[in-house]
């Protein structure tokens, strides 16, 4: 096994990476800003070293200086953790070219991936379903309305380079696109320096639910089942949950087969999650390949009693899958719910200092999280400062255990969508177990703009 | 004469008005960036731009004055 592990994020991801190497008595190695010198990866690590100034560019996203660190420290992998460099394909192969181990996939993979564009082709090689939709860029605003009438609408119109809901936006008739395609177009190029954009058909009453695999060196790929997480705003997820309380074990065993196709068919190894959109009829289509550990894992960790960080470790280090697919069994419920520091209406967001912060304990609870009393919430990063994890027996109990656990989440100092989070979790739709991606717009917001400060 | 302010600490990420530009009252005069997320800044009276006092690219604080108007 690796002795020193280097890990190329912060927050709460760095906290969780750094628990499974102490557990496998590997040292850690933390990077981090001048805005992160107080945080807790950076006291929790073996040794930690500052890479630069606050903006990600100068630190977090800087290869040379994280190089610089490894070989310094003589750590012999790097864990990317998600988000920064994780599905960068310049690191993955810097990492590689100086004889480091690289835990995700190869270089290579991450690339063919990157593009949604180029996925889309690839899985439909793979005999995966895709979305009835264009598989070459789209130049202008007037073939993007050529395109678009021929699909029909409403359409998806999407950044091939995209993430996090940045370059993508639903568009209802010819006039929306003609508003929507530059706007899209101009904020992918400066966000990802590519502004290739493509159009999907959009499935009315989607659910977001993908696949969890993991794939070892030797040709093994194993499915973890699924995780729903149709609960977003602004295209970024709140509510995970495991497993889909929505589909059936047919469209189960269906989407593990795609998911273990699709990566065979790319040579997929290590941790890696196809996501799909579910129809209301159970129809299933792929929509992207995260090469990399999810924010959402920990709901997989706690119905199959997987360590996922372990996992790719050992696979990293090329070891062999120790189970097969019959071997993994789900159990019970498991619930994620992202702590974000914003306010709960307009998801404006709200930097500042915690003044107070406590944390609900309790059977069945497990916390993510990055801050502390008196941490604080920079503008320099993403706001989730915090992940809730409930497991329960049955989706009741963890749905009942989850909003005991969020009336008891005391966040002080700045606003927080703790509020959001629990007229959610506590919402008789939801309580149902039907949500669909446009349950904040229908359900969420409607009522809850009387709360709205 | 009103300065308008950041409403949110962040970088300034575009300046969409440029000095000596008529402006109406509501308009998105700079749009900031904090924690991955575009911020716009509206103009809350019409008037001129009379000075940019935030450049692309700064780092500002809460209530940082970015855009003189008169």
């Amino acid at each position: 096994m690796f002795k020193k592990v280097l890990i190329a994020n912060r927050g709460e991801i760095a906290r969780r990476i750094i628990r499974t190497c102490k557990r496998l008595d590997i040292e850690t190695v933390a990077i981090y800003s001048e805005a992160d010198a107080n945080s807790l990866h950076v006291k929790e690590a073996t040794e930690s070293f500052c890479i630069g100034k606050p903006p990600v560019a100068q630190s977090y996203l800087n290869v040379e200086a994280i190089l610089d660190v490894a070989k310094q420290t003589g750590a012999d992998a790097v864990h990317p953790g998600y988000g920064l460099l994780s599905e960068n394909t310049a690191f993955a192969k810097r990492v590689e070219e100086a004889g480091l181990t690289f835990i995700g996939p190869n270089s290579d993979v991450i690339q063919a991936m990157g593009s949604k564009l180029e996925a889309r082709k690839t899985m439909q090689q793979a005999g995966v379903p895709i979305v009835q939709g264009v598989n070459e860029p789209i130049a202008d605003t007037d073939e993007a309305a050529k395109i678009a009438e021929e699909i029909g609408y409403p359409v998806m119109l999407k950044a091939s380079a995209g993430g996090g809901g940045i370059g993508m936006q639903l568009v209802n008739n010819e006039e929306e696109l003609r508003k929507a395609f530059e706007g899209n177009q101009k904020r992918a190029q400066s966000f990802f320096g590519d502004g290739t954009m493509f159009i999907e058909k959009f499935i009315a009453e989607p659910h977001h639910v993908e696949v969890q695999v993991l794939a070892d060196i030797h040709g093994n790929v194993v499915p973890v089942f699924e995780r729903e997480c149709s609960i977003q705003r602004r295209n970024q997820k709140v509510v995970e949950e495991a497993p889909s309380p929505f589909i059936s074990e047919e469209t189960r065993n269906k989407m593990l087969d795609a998911a273990v196709e699709a990566a065979k068919h790319i040579g997929y190894t290590n941790a890696g999650t196809i996501e799909f959109l579910v129809d209301r009829d159970q129809n299933f289509y792929f929509l992207e390949m995260n090469t990399r550990l999810q924010v959402e894992h920990p709901v997989t960790e706690e119905i199959t009693g997987l360590d996922l960080v372990e996992q790719q470790l050992k696979v990293a280090n090329g070891e062999k899958l120790a189970f097969s697919r019959e071997d993994i069994q789900k159990k019970g419920h498991a619930i994620e719910v992202r702590i974000y520091a914003e306010h709960p209406v307009t998801f404006f967001p709200s930097p500042g200092k915690i003044t107070k912060l406590v944390l609900p304990e309790g059977e069945g609870i497990r916390h993510e999280v990055a801050v502390e009393t008196g941490s604080d919430v920079t503008p320099f990063y993403d706001p989730m400062i915090g992940k809730l994890v409930v497991f329960g027996a049955t989706r009741e109990e963890a749905c009942a255990r989850l909003a005991n656990a969020l009336q008891n989440y005391i966040v002080e100092g700045i606003q927080t969508n703790i509020p959001m989070l629990l007229d959610t979790v506590t919402h008789e739709q939801f309580l149902s177990g039907i949500t669909t991606t446009k349950f904040v717009e229908e359900y969420y917001l409607p009522k809850a703009t009387v709360i709205g400060k | 004469m009103t300065i308008v302010k950041a409403s949110m600490a962040g970088t300034v990420w575009k300046i969409l008005v440029a000095e000596g530009e008529q402006v109406s009252a509501g308009q998105d005069v700079v749009i900031l960036e904090s924690m991955k997320m575009e911020i716009p800044i509206a103009a809350e009276e019409a008037g001129t731009v009379k000075r940019i006092i935030a450049a692309e690219g700064d780092f500002i604080n809460v209530d940082d004055d970015l855009v003189e108007i008169e």
